[in-house]
C-alpha cells in the first residue's frame, strides 16, 4: 500500500474507520524497507516481530476506540534516543551491541501516543557530521540519487521519511543534523527550541546545543510529531516549564501580514545558484501569500561556525569520556593495564570524526587555551543569540537557505572535514542562538534534488514557523515531489 | 615551633552529607548495601541520562556557609572536572569551581600555642562522590558505584594555619559545627569527613609562599597532626640539605607515620573544567537563604557564650556540655525542668556522663531521660532526700526506668525530718559512745564529722544531715 500521500491524521482515520489495520500497515512499511533498504541503508535495526506485535496491540486499541495520536502509526527513530529492549548504538562500534535498561523520554511518549516502533535510523556516529557517511552501520545513501549523501547527522531519519519506509521519523539537531538532511531528501524537518523537548535519554554530543527534531513527509504531521514529543520533563534540568500550544490549531492561519526577515548575510555571493533560485522564488510566493518581506542584519553570522564548532567539539569531548570500557558497551584489553584498556577500546571503538572531534574539543578546553577557545566562543554565541533576538524585534520570522549547495557526492568531502563543517553555514547559528528552524522543500536543483527553505522562529514560537511552512505547502507542489526508487 | 621557618597550612576537607538520596539522582545513599544496588542510568552515567540537582543539597551548603560565616552567591555554576578514572562513571565528576555556592568565610579558634584566631575559608562547594573500586585477589578490580553521586561539600581554608595544632583546631570547630547542623554524621574512619592538609615552610619574614606539597588520606585527627608535623620535618630536612621542596601529593601511611609521594606536578591532570550544559546556573534567592537561616541550630559557639552570659556556667562546664549537640540539648531540657543551671551540669558532668562512659552510651540512650533527673534534683531540692541518696535513686532510674518519687518510694529513701526521731538516734549513739563524747567535750572538735557519720549509719543514710548535725551540738554541749 502507498500512504506517501496521506497524511498522519488521514491515516489515523482510516485505522479508525477498520478500513485498514495497524498490522497491515506496518507490513506494508516492513516490505518498503526491505525493497528499498539495501540502497538506502537508512536502518541500522530493523525490528520487525516487536513492531508487528506492537501493531497488533494497537488494532486491539484502536478497536476499542483508543484515540492516542499515533495509534498503529509505523514511526522510526534516529539510533541516537535509548530505547528499551532495541540496541542503541550511535551508530558506533563502542556502543555496536548496547541495549539500554530505559526508554528515551520521547521514545516513552511516542510509545504513550501508541505509535509503533520500527526500528532505529543511520546517523553519523554520535551525530557528529552533515551526511551520514560517519557511520560504524555504513553510508546512508540519498534516496533521490543513491550516490549521493542524505544530509547528517539524521541522514537515515530523513532518508526513510523521503523513501516512504515509516510515516514519520525522530532525529537530534546539535547544528543542523535534522533541517539540512531534510532539505537534501526533500522532506519537511523542525528543530525545536532548545529546552522544548526532553534530551533525558537522547545520547549527548553538544549538550547546549543537542535538541529533538521531528521529521515528517509534510507540515501538518511535522507539527503533530513535535505535539507528541514537546513539553517540559523533570529529568531534564534544561527543558523548560513552559505551556506546550496544540500545533494543528492555528496551522491553517497563513502568513498575511506577518513579517518575513531575510538576513542579509545568509544571502552571500557564491550561493549555489539553483538555491538562489528556489529560495527567491519562495520569498515571491510569501509576497504573494500577504507577508511582509524586510531585509534584516544578523551582524555576528561568519562567526557562528568556528563557534559552534568549539562549542560543541569542547562538550563532545567531555560527554564522550563515558565510553571508556568499564561499564558497557565495546572493551579492548589486551593485558596493558587499565590506561591500555581504554587506549585500545576507544581507539578501537571511535572512527575518524568522533576522535577527530575528542581531540580538539580536548585542546579547547585545555588549560591555557580555555580563554582563548571556548571562553571566547561562549561569549561570541552570546553575541550570536543577541542578533537574533534583537532581529526579532522587528520581524516575526526569518527566511533563509538551508545549505549552500544540494546533496553533495558521497565521499565528495571525507577528505575536506573543513569544507564539510562549512556546509553547516546556515544552520548552526540556530543551535547557538537556542531558538527554532524548520526545513521545508522549496524546489529541485537543474540535477534534480530537492532544495530546503529554512524558517526560523522566535524562541518557543514553534507554531509560528510551522503555520508559514505550512501556507508554502499549501500554495506550492513541491511537497508532493518524492523520489523514484 | 621552628626558630627558622614558618610552617604554612591550609585544608580541604570533603564533607559527606546525609541527606537520604543522591545528587543528582533519586537513588538512596544508605551505607553497606550490596554493590551497586543502589544505582539508577543516572549515577552509573549510562549514555543519555542526566543529572537532576537535589535541593537538599543546596540547602545543607547554604547551612554550613552560614555556619562559617560565608557569603552565600545568589548565581553559583556546576562545573565539569573532567578526568579518566574505573571508579569514575562519567569521565567527569560534577562539581564547582568558579562560581562555589559559599565564599569569603571564617572560623574562630583558641589553641594554647596562639591563643584566638580566625581563619579564612576561601570557598564551600558542591559537589557529587566518586564510586569505590576493590581490588580482587587475581590482580583485577571490581567498582561498586553505590557511592557515585552521593553529594559532598569541599571546603577550602585559606593558608592561614601556621601549626599543626591550629590546623587540628579548625578542623576539630569545622567537624562540630557540620555534626551540630545535622548535615554529615561525622565520621572520619567511614570518610564521611575527608581532609587533605597543604603544607609548605618558609623563612620566618618571608612573604612568598613555599613550595606545597598536599597530603591525602588522613581520616583521623591524629593522623592529620603526625601526617603534617612529618611533612613539615621533611620539608626542613630538604631544604637543610640544600635541595628544593617540590610540588607534589602525598599518601600518607599511618602505620609507618611516614608520607610517600603519589605524583608530581607533571604528572597533575589537567582537570578542563567547564561549566556542566546539562544543569542551568544556580540561583539562591536572599528568601532562601534566610528561609535556611531560620532554620539553623543554634551552634556551639553560641551556647558556649550563653550558657557562661545567662546561666553563669564556669568556662570549663560551657566548654564540655556545648561541644557536643545531643549533650547540649539533653542539659537544657533538664535545666527547663529544674533551672539551676550550675547543679544541672555537675549532675550531667558527672553521674550522666560517668555512667554513661561506663556502659559505652553516647547521650542519645542514656536511660535516665532529662524529665527524670530533674524529678531527683527537685526531691533534694525540697529535702526528700539527701544528695548521697539522690545517687543511688539515679542508679536505681538508669535500671528500671522508674520516676524519682516511684523509686523513693518503693525503696524507702524518703529522708527523715521529724525532730523526735533524730533525737532518738542522736541519744543513743552519744550514750553508745561515751569515750568520743569525753574527748569531743575536752575540745576535740573534730570528733563532730565522727558522730554525724554514725547518726547517718544509723539512720541507714535517711537523717537529713544539717539536722542531725544541729541537734549533735546542742546535746553534746548540753551535756
Amino acid at each position: 500500500m502507498k500512504f506517501h500521500d496521506l497524511t498522519i491524521q488521514e491515516i489515523r482515520q482510516k485505522l479508525r474507520s477498520g478500513v485498514l489495520t495497524s498490522v497491515e500497515l506496518t507490513q506494508a512499511c516492513l516490505a518498503r524497507i526491505k525493497a528499498t533498504d539495501d540502497r538506502l541503508n537508512a536502518f541500522i535495526t530493523v525490528c520487525e516481530e516487536e513492531a508487528l506485535a506492537a501493531a497488533a496491540v494497537a488494532d486491539q486499541q484502536l478497536a476499542a476506540g483508543d484515540t492516542g495520536l499515533l495509534t498503529g502509526i509505523p514511526v522510526a527513530v534516529k539510533d541516537i534516543f535509548n530505547t528499551l529492549d532495541i540496541r542503541t548504538t550511535c551508530g558506533s562500534k563502542i556502543l555496536a551491541n548496547y541495549v539500554s535498561p530505559y526508554d528515551a523520554t520521547v521514545v516513552a511518549k511516542l510509545r504513550q501516543q501508541g505509535a509503533v516502533i520500527v526500528g532505529k535510523l543511520n546517523m553519523d556516529e554520535f551525530a557528529m557530521g552533515s551526511s551520514s557517511e560517519n557511520s560504524a552501520a555504513g553510508v546512508v545513501r540519498n534516496p533521490w540519487d543513491t550516490e549521493r549523501v542524505p544530509g547528517g547527522s539524521s541522514g537515515g531519519s530523513a532518508a526513510a521519511v523521503a523513501a516512504g519506509q515509516v510515516v514519520a521519523t525522530l532525529g537530534t539537531d546539535t547544528g543542523g543534523s535534522v533541517r539540512q538532511p531534510a532539505s537534501h531528501c526533500g522532506v519537511v524537518g523542525l528543530k525545536p527550541t532548545y529546552g522544548r523537548v526532553s534530551r533525558y535519554g537522547v545520547v549527548a554530543y553538544a549538550s547546549s546545543l543537542d535538541q529533538v527534531g521531528p521529521v515528517a513527509g509534510n507540515v501538518e504531521d511535522c507539527a503533530l510529531m513535535l505535539g507528541v514529543v514537546a513539553g517540559y520533563d523533570p529529568a531534564d534540568s534544561t527543558s523548560v516549564d513552559c505551556p506546550v500550544p496544540d500545533y494543528l490549531e492555528n496551522l491553517k492561519d497563513g502568513v498575511a501580514g506577518k513579517k518575513i526577515g531575510l538576513p542579509k548575510e545568509y544571502f552571500i555571493a557564491g550561493l549555489d545558484p539553483d538555491i538562489k533560485r528556489a529560495v527567491e522564488a519562495a520569498i515571491e510566493t510569501y509576497r504573494q501569500l500577504g507577508a511582509e518581506i524586510v531585509e534584516v542584519s544578523l551582524p555576528h553570522t561568519d562567526y557562528s561556525v568556528a563557534c559552534y564548532y568549539l562549542i560543541a567539539m569542547a562538550e563532545a569531548s567531555s560527554n564522550l569520556a563515558r565510553y571508556d570500557g568499564v561499564r558497557f558497551g565495546l572493551r579492548k584489553d589486551i593485558g596493558k593495564g587499565l590506561t591500555g584498556m581504554y587506549q585500545q577500546t576507544r581507539t578501537a571503538g571511535f572512527g575518524d570524526e568522533v576522535k577527530r572531534r575528542i581531540m580538539l574539543g580536548t585542546y579547547a578546553l585545555s588549560s591555557g587555551y580555555y580563554d582563548a577557545y571556548y571562553l571566547k566562543a561562549q561569549k561570541v554565541r552570546t553575541l550570536i543569540r543577541h542578533d537574533f533576538l534583537a532581529v526579532f524585534e522587528q520581524v516575526d520570522l526569518l527566511l533563509t537557505p538551508v545549505a549552500p549547495t544540494p546533496a553533495f557526492k558521497i565521499g565528495e568531502m571525507v577528505n575536506d572535514p573543513l569544507q564539510m563543517y562549512l556546509s553547516d553555514i546556515f544552520t548552526v547559528p540556530i543551535n547557538l542562538a537556542g531558538t527554532c528552524g524548520l526545513s521545508l522543500p522549496c524546489g529541485l536543483s537543474a540535477g534534480g534534488l530537492p532544495i530546503g527553505l529554512q524558517l526560523i522562529g522566535k524562541p518557543f514560537a514553534e507554531a509560528d514557523i510551522l503555520q508559514a511552512a505550512y501556507a508554502f505547502e499549501q500554495a506550492t507542489d513541491w511537497n508532493a515531489r518524492v523520489p523514484k526508487l | 615551633m621552628n626558630s627558622r621557618y614558618e610552617v604554612v597550612i591550609g585544608l580541604e576537607v570533603h564533607v559527606q552529607l546525609t541527606t537520604k538520596t543522591k545528587i543528582f539522582c533519586g537513588c538512596s545513599t544508605g551505607f553497606g548495601q550490596s554493590p551497586n544496588s543502589q544505582t539508577c542510568p543516572v549515577c552509573l552515567g549510562l549514555p543519555g541520562a542526566l543529572p537532576v540537582l537535589n535541593r537538599q543539597v543546596v540547602d545543607d551548603a547554604i547551612k554550613a556557609g552560614l555556619a562559617t560565616n560565608c557569603q552565600i552567591a545568589p548565581d553559583s555554576i556546576f562545573a565539569r572536572k573532567n578526568y579518566f578514572y574505573p571508579d569514575l562513571p562519567k569521565g567527569y565528576q560534577i562539581s564547582q569551581f568558579e562560581l562555589p555556592i559559599c565564599e569569603h568565610g571564617w572560623l574562630d579558634i583558641e589553641t594554647e600555642g596562639s591563643g584566638k584566631k580566625r581563619l579564612g575559608i576561601t570557598r564551600i562547594h558542591m559537589e557529587e562522590d566518586a564510586g569505590k573500586l576493590l581490588h580482587n585477589e587475581d590482580n583485577s578490580s571490581s567498582v561498586d558505584l553505590n557511592r557515585a553521586c552521593t553529594p559532598l561539600l569541599e571546603v577550602v581554608s585559606e593558608p592561614d594555619m601556621r601549626s599543626s595544632e591550629e590546623a587540628i583546631a579548625y578542623l576539630k570547630q569545622l567537624h562540630q559545627i557540620v555534626v551540630y547542623l545535622g548535615i554529615c554524621d561525622g565520621n572520619l574512619e567511614e570518610g564521611s569527613f575527608r581532609c587533605d592538609a597543604n603544607v609548605s615552610i618558609r623563612p620566618w619574614g618571608q612573604k612568598e609562599l613555599g613550595t606545597r606539597s598536599e597530603l591525602k588520606n588522613l581520616n583521623s585527627f591524629r593522623y592529620i597532626k603526625q601526617a603534617i608535623e612529618y611533612e613539615v620535618e621533611r620539608q626542613i630536612d630538604v631544604i637543610d640539605a640544600g635541595e628544593k621542596v617540590v610540588q607534589e601529593t602525598r599518601l600518607f601511611d599511618p602505620d609507618a607515620g611516614v608520607s610517600r609521594s603519589m605524583r608530581g606536578k607533571e604528572e597533575a591532570h589537567d582537570y578542563r573544567y567547564f561549566p556542566d550544559p546539562d544543569l542551568l546556573p544556580l540561583q539562591v534567592s536572599a528568601d532562601w537563604v534566610e528561609q535556611v537561616r531560620s532554620s539553623l541550630p543554634e551552634l556551639s559557639a553560641a551556647k558556649l557564650q550563653r550558657y557562661q552570659d545567662e546561666m553563669g556556667l564556669p568556662v570549663y562546664d560551657a566548654g564540655v556540655i556545648s561541644a557536643d549537640r545531643q549533650l547540649a540539648e539533653y542539659f537544657e531540657a533538664l535545666v527547663e525542668q529544674y533551672n539551676q543551671p550550675k547543679i544541672c551540669s555537675n549532675w550531667v558532668m558527672g553521674e550522666v556522663l560517668g555512667a554513661l562512659k561506663e556502659k559505652n552510651l553516647t547521650i542519645d540512650q542514656c536511660p535516665v531521660s532529662p524529665e527524670l533527673l530533674a524529678g531527683i534534683l527537685q526531691r533534694i531540692d525540697d529535702n526528700t532526700i539527701s544528695g548521697k541518696i539522690a545517687k543511688t535513686v539515679f542508679e536505681e532510674i538508669w535500671q528500671n526506668g522508674k520516676t524519682a518519687d516511684q523509686v523513693i518510694e518503693e525503696k524507702g529513701l524518703k529522708q527523715v525530718t521529724d525532730t523526735g526521731e533524730i533525737e532518738a538516734i542522736v541519744a543513743a549513739v552519744i550514750a553508745a559512745n561515751p569515750g568520743q563524747v569525753a574527748e569531743y567535750r575536752a575540745g576535740k572538735e573534730k570528733l563532730m564529722g565522727f558522730f554525724v557519720g554514725q547518726v547517718m549509719q544509723a539512720s541507714k543514710g535517711k537523717a537529713n544531715p544539717g539536722m542531725a548535725n544541729a541537734l549533735l551540738k546542742k546535746k553534746l554541749t548540753e551535756m
